[in-house]
């Protein structure tokens, strides 16, 4: 079953309660989907460490049933 | 850890400095990410090797297992793992790609 904005939403504020997360669409298919998630817990860590939080956060969905999910994360300015 | 699908990656990156998990060939990319950070590759002439995660089930199920990365593409550089499309796009973007492959003595130019 695919999984709507508001699931992956609460999955990566689940693991990172702080995080502003903004989840988008792209194709309006429920399959490809970009997020931006701006968290103090990625202050000073490489950013493959960063996606590698997020990908926890979805629990082994990323890759399957989550087809495609553009990432940017950041800590906040 | 005894596994036959990891020590092949280990050689395959040591092998070759710029090495390329990808699905499909660089010539015929077989998905979109995979085709973006073949284009930048190219773009900065970059020299790479790649593997066809398609035709390889084991390297496919074992590169994600390897680098704790549940997606391909997967761009090593000196056996080093940088990221997937969106890191490689955005490192190619703000400039640090072309410092990294410069600083592991990578030779690159990007085309004019």
């Amino acid at each position: 079953m695919a999984m709507g904005i508001s699931d992956i939403e609460a999955l990566i504020k689940a693991a990172l309660p702080d995080a502003v997360v903004t989840v988008e669409d792209l194709a309006g298919d429920g399959d490809h989907y970009a997020a931006t998630v701006v968290s103090e817990q990625f202050r000073g860590i490489p950013r493959v460490k960063q996606h590698q939080i997020v990908y926890a956060a979805l629990q082994g969905r990323m890759g399957g049933e989550l087809h495609a999910l553009a990432l940017q994360t950041s800590a906040p300015d | 850890m005894d596994n036959p699908v990891f020590d092949r990656i280990k050689t395959d990156i040591a092998a070759n400095p710029v090495m390329l998990y990808m699905k499909g060939t660089a010539q015929f990319p077989q998905c979109g990410f995979s085709a973006r950070v073949v284009q930048i590759l190219t773009h900065l002439s970059v020299p790479f090797n790649t593997v066809n995660v398609l035709e390889e089930p084991e390297i496919r199920e074992g590169i994600k297992q390897f680098s704790n990365w549940p997606t391909v593409p997967q761009l090593y550089v000196k056996g080093e793992f940088v990221g997937g499309s969106d890191i490689v796009t955005e490192m190619f973007q703000s400039g640090e790609l072309q410092t990294l492959l410069t600083e592991k003595g990578v030779p690159h130019q990007p085309k004019e």
